[in-house]
């Protein structure tokens, strides 16, 4: 099974509340692949919304993203890319 | 009869029926269920889900206009992390495989959010505050699940103040202005969320009263009034009558003081007058403006050391007063440092003090403390270079006080330039007088500190020797008591000698009693709470500076604070017969 990991910085400001979430869980959807994020060994998953939001990830915190699946590296580009466009917000 | 006092949030005078909304944990049943009873279970789930959805979609459109940028984003975040289709997985998994019935499916998956959420959150401001939401989704969805055939607010016919144990913000922006006239709950402090959603939208609010969840029973009258803190329960006639005119004059002057917001701030004469607001969030920044004020006097930080067991860090701090600096534009910016005891905070290894007022407080616990106090003077020597921005330090008493907070502030500076991080080197510094010793002693401060800032509270009680808090002796707090007045003479003088401007944030500043003296004895700044402005500034315009100096001048010939009081509510009733 392919696998690609990408870290990612959160940098918007109020850090990864519920826009982002919102974004970043609609994003992975897209995908096949399964998505891990994980933050300090704390592993959700990538498409639900409130995992994300539990991760509790303030500005400047750094994720792992795992993502699992046929297009796993495609997955992980794009989801990477959007975290370090601030999620198209702020 | 009964009167209750506690902590007045949100001012304004309000009369209605007691509406007592329901404690609010809902006992959640749990109960093992058949196989055949799991597709029961799932239509409950999901009905409720379809319910709960709906009315926050209602609640989304009928935010009302004026609150939409601030209130509409809550409201739509609630939406999305309800409609979180993993959610609903966890939950119909609880009721497949575990067994469970939907109340207590759905009250174990979203009490694993919250205690997740909290831990992952412990000590981030910005994410606590969305603990109370997430807890909103829950009760929501059970409420739904009980379904609770109870009268909601929306179908009463007539004026009712909301009694709770506690209220979250959603539930506060809920509530139809029409029938909702004002709120009372048991818990909550001037500075929670619930607070400041109550100023913004001027709802009248009486908060930590205990146990008035329990005192007022659905039907009795209410009477609060949210300046004052006072809560009557089943006013008797005369009270009523008393309230009454209260509320038609307080209507009547909201009205009249509006046109006098977009007035300048000067004297009758025609000597500019500044007039700046106190605030403790950036969100307080919008009434400010909108009040008036040409800037904020005083920035209290206390709310980022609030969280226990955490101390803020310098992102937290430079955030914070980024995003308020941004709110302000232009407008000048004084923070004040951490002003409190160790005992306030939950901060570890604090030691009870017999006296906290007397006791290590302010400055004297930043000198304890370097930890709180160094991330918070780079994060405010950062953002100074972003804006118009002073920083001033509270509790000073003596001249090496001040020195020493200066020679940390000018290390810090050092520090950060070696580091090569913006900010800005030289960042005005002024103190609170707040201590006799140091209204005693302004001259001597005045080589030292770019600017003054009388805090009245603080220092009426230290001169006068009185606990206003404590009743027995608070009518013994007498903000015009001679020697009160002789210390700001004091140092309104040393500051217009040494060319350092003075400011004044106590309540003094706010009350138009005291206006007119004021500027008699040369104040030119006054900062205080927002809704405050428009009387002060309507006092300020009726007078010319030569008059002030006269009333001034009359105050400084009577030796007791009695008469200067009736002297000064008498001078004042002339402009603003609404005085008090």
């Amino acid at each position: 099974m392919p696998t690609a990991e990408r870290e990612v910085t959160i940098l918007n400001a109020h850090g990864l509340h519920v826009r982002p979430a919102t974004k970043f869980a609609e994003a992975a959807e897209k995908f096949s692949s399964e998505v891990i994020v994980s933050k300090d060994g704390n592993q959700v998953n990538g498409k639900a919304i409130m995992e994300l939001l539990i991760l509790a990830a303030p500005a400047g915190t750094v994720l792992r993203i795992r993502c699992e699946g046929p297009d796993a590296e495609k997955a992980a580009d794009a989801l990477a890319a959007l975290v370090h466009a601030r999620f198209g917000i702020e | 009869m009964e009167i209750k006092r506690a902590i007045g949030v949100s001012p304004g005078i309000a009369f209605g029926e007691a509406f007592v909304l329901d404690s609010e944990d809902y006992p959640i049943p749990k109960r093992s269920i058949r196989p055949d009873e799991t597709d029961h279970e799932l239509a409950r789930f999901r009905d409720a889900l379809q319910r709960s959805l709906r009315e926050l979609e209602e609640l989304k459109r009928n935010v009302p206009h004026h609150l939409a940028t601030e209130i509409g984003p809550i409201v739509e975040s609630s939406i999305k992390m309800l409609d979180d289709k993993y959610t609903h997985r966890r939950i119909e998994e609880k009721i497949v495989k575990g067994r469970n019935n939907a109340e207590y499916a759905v009250s174990s998956v979203y009490r694993v959010y919250v205690k997740q959420f909290s831990e992952a959150a412990a000590g981030d401001g910005i994410f606590q505050s969305r603990i109370p939401e997430l807890q909103d989704l829950e009760r929501r969805l059970i409420r739904n699940l009980l379904q609770e055939k109870k009268v909601g607010i929306s179908q009463l016919d007539r004026h009712v103040v909301v009694v709770a144990h506690d209220l979250t913000q959603a539930q506060v922006i809920a509530f139809d202005r029409h029938k909702v006239v004002g709120f009372v709950t048991d818990a909550g402090g001037r500075t929670s969320h619930t607070a400041i959603v109550a100023r913004t939208m001027q709802i009248p609010a009486v908060v930590g009263l205990e146990s008035i969840s329990t005192d007022v029973s659905a039907g009795d009258t209410l009477i609060l009034d949210g300046a004052s803190g006072t809560v009557i329960i089943n006013p008797d006639e005369d009270t009523l009558k008393k309230y009454r005119a209260l509320q038609r004059n307080l209507l009547r002057e909201r009205h009249a003081l509006r046109e006098v917001i977009d007035l300048a701030a000067e004297t009758r004469d025609g000597h500019a007058v500044k007039i700046l607001a106190n605030i403790e969030f950036p969100e307080e920044v919008k009434t400010a403006t909108e009040f008036g004020a040409c800037g904020i006097g005083l920035y209290r930080t206390e709310f980022l050391y609030l969280t226990p067991g955490k101390v803020p860090s310098e992102a937290d701090h430079f955030e914070a007063y980024r995003r308020t600096l941004s709110l302000l534009g232009d407008r000048e910016l004084t923070i004040r440092t951490l002003d409190l005891g160790a005992d306030k905070m939950g901060v570890e290894g604090s030691v009870k003090e017999a006296n906290p007022f007397l006791g290590c407080r302010g400055i004297r616990l930043c000198f304890e403390r370097m930890d709180l106090f160094r991330p918070q003077l780079r994060a405010i020597l950062r953002v100074a270079a972003l804006g118009n921005v002073k920083v001033m330090f509270p509790m000073i008493t003596s001249l090496e006080e001040l020195q020493r907070a200066k020679a940390i502030l000018h290390q810090v500076h050092l520090e950060l330039e070696r580091e090569g991080v913006p900010h800005e080197p030289r960042l005005r510094v002024g103190i609170m007088v707040e201590v006799p010793a140091a209204a005693m002693m302004a001259d001597v401060l005045a080589r030292e500190a770019d600017f003054f800032s009388i805090g009245t509270n603080d220092l009426i009680q230290y001169v006068m020797a009185v606990d206003r808090v404590n009743e027995r002796i608070a009518p013994l707090f007498q903000p015009t008591h001679p020697a009160v007045l002789r210390l700001l003479r004091k140092v309104l003088e040393e500051g217009e000698r040494h060319g350092r401007p003075v400011c004044l944030c106590g309540e003094m500043a706010g009350d138009p009693i005291f206006t007119i003296l004021l500027l008699g004895l040369g104040l030119r700044e006054f900062s205080m709470i927002p809704t405050l402005i428009p009387q002060v500034k309507k006092v300020m315009r009726s007078v010319t500076l030569k008059e002030a100096r006269e009333v001034a001048h009359k105050v400084f010939s009577f030796g007791d604070s009695a008469r200067i009081a009736d002297f000064l509510t008498e001078r004042t009733r002339k402009i603003f017969p609404e005085a008090r």
